[in-house]
């Protein structure tokens, strides 16, 4: 249909009276693994909750394979969609949250399977199946049967993770996955997120994980104050930031190489 | 609803009304005074008593508390007077209710001092304070803090209990007004009023509660 | 004291008093149904965004739960005819405490529903849930398990606020106790095992909820 699996054009987001994004333009075709970095309060999260219209935006456009996302562009005017095409499109995306939320009365494959019966129309056997296999490729075939409550944080996000991902979405949103973890649960996670990637699932990552966002991705976004800073080449622009904002941020992570 | 009748009578009966929401107050006033102070003993000896004293306590508020309201009333008005308490209906009332509300005043006290963490007494101890010391200077007021809301929340339920002394002839408020409809035959306009009149006493309590506890919460 | 403890008066009679057991905890069962569907729409129109819902849902609480109950009763049988509504006794005092527990369960719900994490929602729109779907597999479930508590003791309430259909001659517990203390003059043994009959069922209720609280819990 087009020719970038994700298309944002001039995107303006306020939160009441402020604004959080101001004029944001991303390109991205299918296949690509592009981290976004940014400090708190630069507008990466907001930007991924619009994608998947968790959060609504004023101003911009947002296309996924072509399909403009959450409102209908009538000349002048634009029209929020309907509930119920809005919950369609919200399906084309996946995405992992900080806070894993994962339903806390239904087991792991039950928070795997709910999505799949009730969005998708499976039936349950399809859908356990295909839960299986998900579970099974992060790793945790094992505790199916295992209650939120009963698994560690990194389990817990790889669930979530196979949640999002056994809907079959064409991008994958992971907002700041590994920040609630403790240090030692942040690598499992890490791993299955960088599986997906040499499988070629198309993702959009905002982290705070450097090293990661280094290794990873095809692409690194830098947002600045709810615009876009810097974006090129994740070795260029680690090696040789080219903005003063971005050096300046560089240098206070961790991670300088 | 004929609202000329009504407010005639109304004005008509104003003696008796206002003589009514007299005899309610009067019985509210009296059971919770009374339930308050007998509740707090209840309630230290929850907290502190020995044991056999604890269990007493125990037993009373739980069967209390498992005891309908109204038959804490029957049961104070019929069966006193066996036993040589031949007490009249107001009395017999107000006995029921301030056991009713010693039982609750006697959980809230409860609760509110076994919230106040355990720290608090050892570092009293530690500075040397007795007991008596750190009950008054330490312990009762963060309790009272704690107390406060759900006391006036229990003085708003005494209020509403006093309903039930009409049941066994106490000329409080709703007997008042139930005398009136029995003459005059608008039920409507006069239940109506009775709701009326009791929701506005609750409500200013209500708001009673709210302020205090605006005005006893610690700075932050 | 002259009076001599004979139980056999209100032992004879004691089948009369465990049907009005039977028929207080059938009046409390229907009130707290129709109550929790009274209770969860108020519930969700009080926290929704819409002041048409919102401001009707606020004074319909704070109306009733300021009200005493047994005004309400007197009210829906003796006034409400005078409207066109003229139901029968049992009718009417089910629709009591349907509307009367309504209020308080409402505040119940409100508050369970504020416990659910708000990022489950959003999770559930994430895989393309529509709100309906997040609402009655997500939300609700986990909003029943946390407000069991307080259900429990909700319908432990309602249950010992059933002794007021006395007032209105509906043959529950209280008025054959009543009906057999004044045939009998058995005051003492009456009151007393009405009394212990109230406080068993309590007992047997609250005992009954914490099993389900056990059977419904998450493993962890």
């Amino acid at each position: 249909m087009s020719d970038y699996l994700l298309e944002i054009c001039n995107l303006h987001k306020s939160f009441g009276a402020v604004e959080v994004l101001k004029g944001v333009d991303c390109l991205m075709r299918a296949g690509e693994v592009i981290s976004v970095i940014g400090s708190s309060g630069s507008g990466k999260t907001t930007m991924l909750r619009c994608i998947n219209m968790l959060e609504d935006f004023q101003d911009g456009s947002i296309r996924i394979d072509g399909e403009d996302i959450g409102y209908e562009v009538l000349g002048d005017a634009r029209r929020r969609k309907k509930e119920s095409e809005i919950a369609r499109q919200r399906a084309l995306t996946g995405m992992a949250f900080q806070q894993f939320n994962l339903f806390p009365h239904m087991s792991a494959i039950d928070n795997v399977m709910l999505g799949l019966v009730k969005a998708k129309r499976l039936t349950r056997e399809a859908a356990r199946a295909v839960a299986e296999r998900w579970l099974d490729r992060v790793g945790l075939r094992d505790r199916a049967g295992h209650y939120p409550g009963q698994l560690s944080g990194g389990q817990q996000q790889r669930v979530a993770i196979a949640r999002a991902i056994a809907m079959n979405p064409k991008l994958m949103l992971f907002d700041e996955v590994t920040s609630a973890l403790d240090p030692e649960l942040v690598s499992e996670v890490l791993q299955v997120i960088k599986g997906l990637a040499a499988d070629g699932m198309s993702m959009l990552i905002v982290t705070h994980e450097m090293r990661f966002a280094y290794e990873v991705s095809t692409r690194v976004i830098f947002m600045n104050q709810g615009r876009i800073g810097e974006e090129g080449d994740p070795r260029e622009m680690f090696n040789r930031p080219r903005t003063e904002r971005l050096a300046e941020f560089l240098k206070s992570s961790p991670f300088t190489k | 609803m004929e609202f000329a009748a009504f407010f005639d009578q109304a004005w008509a009966a104003r003696v008796a009304i206002s003589k009514g929401l007299g005899t309610t107050v009067a019985v509210s006033a009296v059971a919770i005074c009374l339930g308050t102070i007998l509740g707090v003993g209840v309630g230290l000896a929850l907290t502190y008593g020995v044991r056999p004293l604890r269990w007493l306590a125990r037993g009373y508020t739980d069967f209390i508390r498992g005891t309908p309201v109204l038959v804490l009333v029957f049961a104070s008005y019929y069966v006193l007077g066996t036993v040589g308490l031949d007490l009249p209906p107001f009395e017999a009332g107000v006995l029921a209710l301030t056991v009713f509300c010693s039982s609750h005043v006697g959980e809230i006290v409860r609760g509110a001092l076994q919230a106040i963490p355990t720290g608090q007494t050892e570092a009293a101890k530690a500075i040397g304070l007795t007991f008596a010391q750190t009950f008054a200077y330490v312990l009762a007021p963060q309790a009272l803090r704690q107390i406060l809301p759900a006391w006036v929340n229990t003085a708003a339920e005494m209020v509403k209990a006093s309903t039930l002394l009409s049941i066994i002839g106490v000329g409080e408020l709703l007997l008042r007004i139930q005398e009136l409809i029995s003459r005059t035959f608008l039920s409507l306009d006069f239940y109506f009023f009775a709701g009326v009149l009791y929701f506005a006493v609750n409500y200013a309590i209500e708001r009673f509660g709210r302020y205090v506890e605006r005005r006893s919460a610690l700075p932050t | 004291m002259g009076y001599t403890l004979n139980f056999a008066a209100v032992w004879r009679s004691f089948d009369l008093l465990l049907e009005g057991l039977a028929l207080s905890l059938g009046l409390a069962f229907a009130g707290i149904l129709i109550g929790c569907v009274i209770g969860l729409i108020v519930a969700f129109s009080l926290t929704a965004k819409a002041p048409l819902w919102r401001r009707p849902a606020r004074l319909y609480v704070t109306i009733i739960r300021n009200t005493p109950i047994l005004v309400l009763i007197l009210f829906a049988y003796f006034a409400l005819p005078e409207l066109g509504l003229a139901l029968s006794k049992t009718n009417s005092f089910v629709l009591t405490l349907a509307i009367y527990s309504g209020a308080y369960l409402a505040e119940v719900f409100r508050a369970g529903l504020a416990a659910v994490p708000i990022g489950l929602r959003e999770a559930g729109l994430a895989i393309g849930l529509r709100e309906g779907q997040i609402r009655n597999s997500v939300i609700l479930p986990l909003m029943l398990r946390n407000v069991l508590p307080s259900l429990g003791s909700t319908f432990i309430s309602l249950f010992k606020d059933t002794s007021l259909a006395a007032a209105i001659a509906i043959p529950e517990l209280t008025f054959e106790a009543r009906k057999i203390n004044v045939e009998t003059f058995r005051v003492v043994e009456t009151w007393i095992v009405t009394c212990l009959l109230y406080v068993a069922t309590c007992a047997a209720l609250a005992a009954l909820i914490r099993y389900a609280e056990r059977r419904l819990a998450i493993p962890r």
